[in-house]
């Protein structure tokens, strides 16, 4: 099947209004050797109840889990009804970017809400429309800091998510910049006297998380000052975005970027994407951030209305001297966001909280088994990192009974000797995490 | 209309939090009082407001579901309701990234099969579905140019881009520390030959070419392009933004081209939600495969799974793997039409394109009087001429006839550009009640041109003062 609407008698008086014999004569420009002489090799084409049925087939070669206690950077939330609801309106998800202000209200809007709620959580006073995701967000603040700095050293914190750190590695390549790592201490957290060793005039920014990839909450505000001392910036990241609901804003503490995934805010897993790079900085940086902004204005009659606004920082008007060469970004995960706060309000307190909870009393469980023990000691947030005997063992019988385990730490950390990384949403039912135990003995 | 922070009333709420069933330990305690907030921030409302609030705001937004969106280079064609369907498969959105290889048999096989498909419809001998857009395929696209020659030990500092390029193009090369050098276009509106051969030297990494270029028009010398890039020790990268005219009659692999990043939210019908998410897949020549991102998905005997083994990578450009629920769209896209299929896409996107060039070329001018591809390119400069009308005035005019305006100012080497992409999605009547739209407003112009320019009247606002924006930037509600 296909989604062309014309009819060979269609096709034929369009072809007479050009004045050409055939479809073939419009490609008359590509070289006769260079046009394909044949049908390419695709399977052949399906009929709408034929698609459903293969796909419903593809999907359901996949295994769903009856629990899942892989956190990692992708976290499994209740979506609340309202917000599939809004994201599946085709005046929303069938538009493009709102290039026509007066029938782009309602998206241009939306956009502007959602800056001032993720400007309210994480304590700056801008937020973008969004980037592709946390390690996109991380790595571009990260090139901005260098630029606008004029310095190319950049110092990661080892606790931040293993794939962003590879992530800022390649931005970083690209550029020219050098990456250093800054260790974490039994706490978890960052080591401050280490931090303070590698501080040097030619460091641009200190990526930070918090959480950190361990769930291991960090104390934002000593780590922007030591960063601003030697004239560095600070770069906070997060995990979830779900603990921005009871942790210090970021901002608050002297980040000069806050940045991470905000998937969590009502986006579902799909396997790893499309998620949504949350960037917000501080008004010094608003004429330099990347991605879309939207600001608002008035009309010729005076009435409140919204644009997207200081576009020279853009690609399509600054081109190579563009801040970033964002242009696509996602903004129906974006809304996804804006309706899922909404929805929530002031309750997303009480969702962290019980993400709290829950976190704890699995990790309290655990550590009451032989050979478990917490791996650090500083406070979390809804994932925890434990040494236990064997890690592979313990997933294959999480596994064994359709659960999916944590995350395998011996791979991006092999200094810990061995370990597990597990986390506990709301989604975690106490039977669950009862049951998970009781597998783990 | 008001704010949803207007509409805010403390001891609302909408979504309810379970009851805890564990011990609720005071987070004072748990995480100490220094790391935690003191207040939280966001509007309070109940369900229905919420959804009235975003029901206005959609009423507020113009899709392709509404009307015909012939926003040249932007490909916004009609996004078929099963992939939609399909895509929202509990098996497809509630797997974990890191759920073990044995659960996502069937998400790594799609992944596998549409890398290949589209190695097929391009003539390329793998893809990465890696890149989140089209421009992050581009970056991915030019970071494996970088590897390409750092892997045979030279440097070189350049990358040829043409003046009819796309902005995300040389924002790119620049991303990736390379400086930009601007090839000329001929008269034609082609790639100005002398001139790319007077700049291609051996210290010159690749030209980014887009074919057919943002004039709509295919590169006619094309063979002649890949040779000189090519006999310098140059690589040809393909900005398949354009794509939506080729697939199934050409293919870029075929045509010269070393490397290519697609739009899946252009030609293969994934729907643009707003400015996103999008998808930008990169597909190379066998000899650039081993520079590719990781994770790549291979297969044993039956069996998938991810590997990182690739040790010439050039790394990750994101977490995970893609945006995975795009990729299941443009499967399923890919799988519904076939072969056949694919081919009317491209023959009846240019199709479209051309009746509409020959339906206005008496009322508006030509950029370039050439039978073009997915897209005509027209000049308001007669307009302006004439009557003092501006082509944004023109646009503008458009949404008081229902229709979303054509990309204008763009490409920047036609001044007072008018961009027209159809798509092969659109009947004739569509077509033919949107070049009356644009003749009626031609007319009005040289009869009323303060009409034209005081559009739009029917729109929920006029004309917003871009300026003001800019000067004092408000990006974010400060009151209450």
């Amino acid at each position: 099947m296909d989604y062309v609407p014309h009819t060979p008698e269609d096709q034929k008086e369009m072809l007479k209004a050009i004045g050409v014999e055939d479809l073939e004569a419009l490609f008359a420009d590509i070289p006769a050797k260079y046009r394909l002489g044949r049908l390419l090799d695709l399977p052949a084409p399906l009929a709408e109840q034929e698609i459903w049925e293969h796909m419903s087939s593809l999907a359901a070669r996949n295994r769903l889990p009856g629990a899942t206690l892989t956190g990692a950077g992708a976290y499994r939330h209740y979506i609340p009804a309202v917000v599939s609801h809004v994201v599946g309106r085709s005046e929303f998800y069938t538009a493009y970017t709102p290039y026509q202000a007066e029938i782009s209200q309602g998206i241009l809007q939306a956009i502007y809400e959602y800056q001032t709620m993720i400007a309210r959580l994480t304590g700056t006073q801008v937020a973008n429309a969004s980037m592709y995701d946390g390690a996109t967000a991380m790595a571009e603040a990260a090139v901005l800091s260098a630029k606008s700095l004029g310095r190319s050293r950049l110092l990661v914190a080892r606790s931040v998510h293993p794939e962003y750190r590879k992530v800022i590695g390649t931005y970083a390549w690209a550029n020219g910049y050098a990456c250093a790592e800054i260790p974490f201490g039994a706490t978890g957290q960052i080591e401050r006297d280490a931090l303070r060793g590698l501080l040097d005039d030619r460091t641009a920014a200190v990526l930070v998380q918090s959480p950190n990839f361990f769930g291991v909450i960090e104390d934002i505000g000593p780590l922007a000052d030591l960063a601003h001392r030697r004239g560095a910036l600070l770069v906070a990241g997060f995990t979830d975005p779900t603990s921005l609901g009871i942790l210090k804003a970021p901002g608050d503490s002297g980040a000069d970027f806050v940045v991470g995934e905000g998937q969590g805010f009502g986006n579902p897993l799909h396997y790893g994407g499309p998620y949504l790079g949350i960037l917000a900085s501080t008004e010094a940086f608003m004429r330099k951030i990347p991605g879309r902004l939207v600001g608002a204005t008035v009309d010729r009659e005076g009435r409140r209305g919204y644009v997207l606004t200081l576009q020279t920082r853009e690609q399509h008007i600054r081109r190579e001297k563009a801040t970033s060469n964002i242009c696509s970004n996602e903004a129906l995960c974006m809304l996804a966001a804006a309706v899922y706060l909404a929805s929530l309000g002031k309750n997303l307190k009480r969702l962290a909280a019980l993400n709290v909870w829950k976190a704890n009393y699995l990790k309290e469980a655990l550590a009451a088994l032989p050979g478990w023990t917490p791996l650090f000691t500083g406070p979390v947030y809804n994932e925890f990192a434990m040494s236990c005997p064997d890690a592979k063992e313990a997933n294959r019988r999480l596994e064994r009974a359709g659960f999916i385990g944590g995350y395998d730490l011996s791979k991006d950390y092999p200094e810990l000797g061995g370990g597990i990384l597990l986390c506990a949403t709301e989604m975690l039912r106490r039977e669950d995490m009862d049951k998970a135990v009781a597998l783990l003995t | 209309m008001e704010l949803i922070f207007e509409k805010s009333r403390p001891g609302r709420t909408a979504g309810t939090i379970p009851a805890s069933d564990v011990p609720e330990t005071p987070l004072e305690t748990l995480i100490g009082p220094d790391l935690l907030r003191d207040a939280l921030n966001l509007p309070e409302l109940a369900e229905v407001d919420i959804v009235r609030h975003y029901t206005r705001l959609a009423r507020r937004n113009f899709g392709v579901d509404v009307g015909f969106y012939p926003l040249g280079s932007c490909t916004m064609k009609y996004n078929p309701k099963v992939n939609e369907r399909v895509a929202a498969l509990d098996g497809f959105t509630d797997l974990h990234p890191y759920a073990p290889e044995a659960f996502a048999q069937g998400n790594l096989q799609l992944l596998y099969e549409l890398a290949g498909y589209l190695s097929e419809i391009c003539g390329m001998a793998d893809f990465t579905l890696q890149p989140a857009a089209g421009a992050h395929g581009e970056l991915t696209g030019v970071m494996i140019i970088k590897k390409h020659f750092e892997r045979k030990g030279q440097r070189r500092a350049t990358i040829l881009i043409p003046d009819t390029a796309h902005g995300t193009n040389p924002a790119s090369v620049a991303l990736c520390g390379f400086q930009v050098m601007t090839v000329r276009s001929d008269a034609e509106g082609g790639i100005d030959i002398r001139h790319l051969r007077e700049l291609m030297t051996r210290d010159v990494a690749g030209l980014m070419l887009t074919n057919p270029n943002t004039l709509g028009l295919f590169e006619r010398n094309i063979e002649e392009v890949a040779a000189i890039v090519h006999r310098k020790g140059g690589l040809l990268y393909c900005d398949g933004a354009n794509a939506n005219a080729l697939v199934g009659v050409t293919r870029p692999g075929d045509l010269g081209f070393d490397i290519i990043q697609l739009n899946l939210h252009k030609t293969f019908s994934t729907p643009h939600g707003c400015g996103g998410p999008g998808s930008g897949p990169v597909g190379v020549k066998r000899h650039l495969v081993p520079f590719l991102p990781v994770p790549r998905v291979v297969k044993r005997g039956k069996r998938y799974r991810w590997s990182e083994d690739f040790p010439h990578s050039i790394g990750r450009v994101r977490a995970f793997y893609g945006n995975f629920n795009v990729l299941v769209k443009a499967y399923t896209y890919i799988r519904s039409l076939g072969a056949a299929g694919i081919r009317r896409v491209s023959e009846n996107a240019v199709l479209n394109a051309n009746y509409i060039k020959e339906r206005l070329r008496g009322h508006y001018q030509l950029a370039y009087d050439r039978v073009c591809m997915h897209e005509c390119v027209f000049t308001g400069e007669r307009q302006l001429q004439e009557s003092g009308v501006h082509t944004t005035d023109i646009a503008k005019r458009l949404l008081d006839y229902g229709f979303h305006p054509p990309t204008i100012y763009f490409p920047l080497i036609v001044r007072e550009a008018i961009m027209i992409e159809p798509t092969e999605t659109e009947s004739k009547e569509t077509l033919d009640q949107f070049c009356e739209a644009m003749i009626s407003i031609a007319r009005e112009a040289r009869e009323n041109p303060e009409l034209v320019r005081s559009a739009p009247l029917t729109t929920p606002v006029r004309r917003l003062d871009d300026v003001l924006a800019a000067r004092k930037p408000d990006v974010c509600w400060t009151l209450c």
